[in-house]
């Protein structure tokens, strides 16, 4: 059986994404700017993309621009309030993406200065924390929404608040969040959101970015003035078709998938909280619909990963071992485990696809390969 | 990332486990992601009779460990005292370049094992 339960990484592409989408390769291939035929109907196409993300999101049709991913759009958001400000203070916290945090820790070198929130033991920014942060020079605050790793989701209603009332902007990367659980910025109070279709069963290396009414940021890509000079290049019209289409499903399928997905979720969590010394990453009820994130003492998280692959269950760690700078995870530092801890994490994050009798084969597989591992280890009690 | 070598040793590693009555231990950690290796050895008449490991690592730490006992046994103390990161590296059709520290790790561990045997035996 081969079973993917890592959707946090990325997700199929919908067989009615992909269909939509097709056409515009090869038959309606325009280039969105031309005025003829050919290029209305992909002006035609990334307009009604528009609609469906803003839809999905509570927003204006005309506050979304496109943009080549979720890395990009929290890249055009950030950096274009930085350097249309040209300095001050940005408050993040120490659980973001590399997307933002290496896009804050860039913005430092250039002599902005970062705050950088702690979290509590769930994962959870305080909003106290981020109103105590503020200074007179603060320009902006970017908190996720959800979490990557541990699938905490963040109270940025608060945050949004307490940053309408000291005007100043706020981003939010709901990469994770959107398509998953709702999301209206309107009702939030966001400036500016980042979002990813390939989490969302769309397309890779296509995203948007919601900018508000009246906010106003310096483009960091310059060209040909397309997306509102934002993100000048011709249109990925096949690519946000997709989006489009992958977020118009998202609305739909919504309240049912999350429903169906909590219930295998926490069926996964309470067998896998069986097993010896196992425990919860992650806020217990504030969290993800999907993801499941878990600790298991004495096992290292490649091996977990390895053998589980042998299986044919996809997952995913944080541990040191498994990352190019042999690094543990930031979020499981910032969470407050230590180094060993944090080499036996190991995430599984749940799609549409998953069905019961997948979960209920990862229940059964699991044990008995965290006691070979366990066997081998030198840190298990015996 | 991994060769078909390591992939095997690490689904059915060799000599894993301990031994109560070892006549050296060696206990390494691993300065650069903060695993840990421990050696056990038994000797007589100068040979390696017997080696064990136990790792709380990475695929390519259980691996090392594996092959570094499966080289170990039956050799001289000064024979195994030569086994070095690259031996077991080889042995195991090569290791990703991030990986060679988890190699390193594994002939510590022996020589750790073996310097432990031998300042107890110069004790008796
Ligand atoms: C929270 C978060 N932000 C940003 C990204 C980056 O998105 P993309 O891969 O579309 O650049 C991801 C996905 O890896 C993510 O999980
Ligand atoms: S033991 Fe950590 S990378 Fe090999």
């Amino acid at each position: 059986m081969r079973v993917y339960l890592d959707h946090a990484a990325t997700t199929p592409v919908d067989e009615k994404v992909l269909e939509e989408m097709l056409p515009y390769f090869t038959k309606k291939y325009g280039n969105a700017s031309s005025l003829h035929s050919f290029g209305r109907e992909a002006r035609d196409a990334i307009e009604r993309s528009r609609e469906r993300v803003a839809e999905l999101i509570g927003a204006e049709s005309e506050e979304i621009i496109f943009t080549a991913g979720g890395t990009e759009s929290d890249n055009i958001a950030i950096k274009g309030i930085a350097f249309r400000k040209g300095k001050g203070h940005i408050i993040t916290s120490q659980i973001e993406h590399p997307a933002v945090m290496a896009t804050c820790q860039h913005l430092e070198k250039k002599g902005f200065d970062v705050t950088y929130l702690p979290v509590d033991k769930y994962g959870m920014v305080s909003p106290e924390d981020v109103e105590n942060a503020i200074r007179d020079d603060t320009i902006l605050i970017t908190i996720m929404h959800a979490n990557n790793e541990i699938g905490t989701v963040e109270p940025i209603e608060e945050i949004a608040k307490i940053a309408r009332e000291n005007e100043i902007v706020f981003h939010t990367d709901a990469v994770q969040s959107v398509g998953k659980i709702p999301v209206n910025v309107k009702r939030i109070g966001m400036d500016m959101l980042s979002i990813s279709a390939h989490k969302i069963y769309g397309p890779k290396g296509v995203g948007a970015l919601y900018i508000k009414k009246g906010t106003k940021i310096e483009a960091i890509i310059h060209g040909g003035g397309h997306e509102k000079g934002l993100r000048p290049s011709t249109e990925n019209v096949p690519g946000i078709v997709g989006l489009g289409k992958a977020c118009e499903l998202a609305e739909k399928r919504m309240e049912e998938d999350m429903k169906r997905m909590q219930r295998l979720r926490d069926k996964l969590i309470k067998s896998v909280l069986e097993i010896e010394e196992s425990y919860l990453n992650g806020h217990p009820e504030k969290r993800l619909p999907n993801n499941a994130h878990f600790r298991f003492a004495a096992v290292e998280g490649e091996s977990l990963i390895l053998s589980l692959d042998d299986k044919g269950i996809a997952g995913s760690t944080g541990s040191a071992c498994s990352s190019k700078k042999l690094k543990p995870s930031h979020v499981l530092m910032a969470i407050g485990l230590n180094e060993v801890q944090a080499h036996g994490s190991l995430r599984l994050t749940l799609g549409r696809e998953n069905t019961e009798e997948e979960i209920d084969y990862v229940i059964e597989v699991l044990p008995p390969i965290l006691e070979k591992l366990r066997a081998m280890s030198p840190l298990w009690k015996r | 990332m991994y060769s078909d070598k390591v992939i095997e040793h690490f689904r059915n590693p060799r000599n894993m486990g301990k031994i109560e009555d070892a006549d050296g231990v060696g206990e390494v950690g691993n300065p650069v992601c903060g695993d840990l290796m421990k050696i056990y050895i038994k000797v007589k008449d100068g040979k390696i009779e017997d080696v064990k490991f136990e790792t709380f690592g990475c695929a390519a730490a259980i691996a090392t460990s594996s092959m570094v006992t499966e080289l170990a046994k039956g050799k001289s103390i000064e024979e195994a005292m030569k086994i070095g990161r690259d031996d077991v590296a080889r042995e195991l059709d090569g290791l990703p370049p991030i990986k060679m520290h988890c190699s390193n790790l594994a002939s510590d561990g022996l020589k750790e094992a073996i310097k432990d045997y031998l300042s107890k035996r110069g004790r008796e």
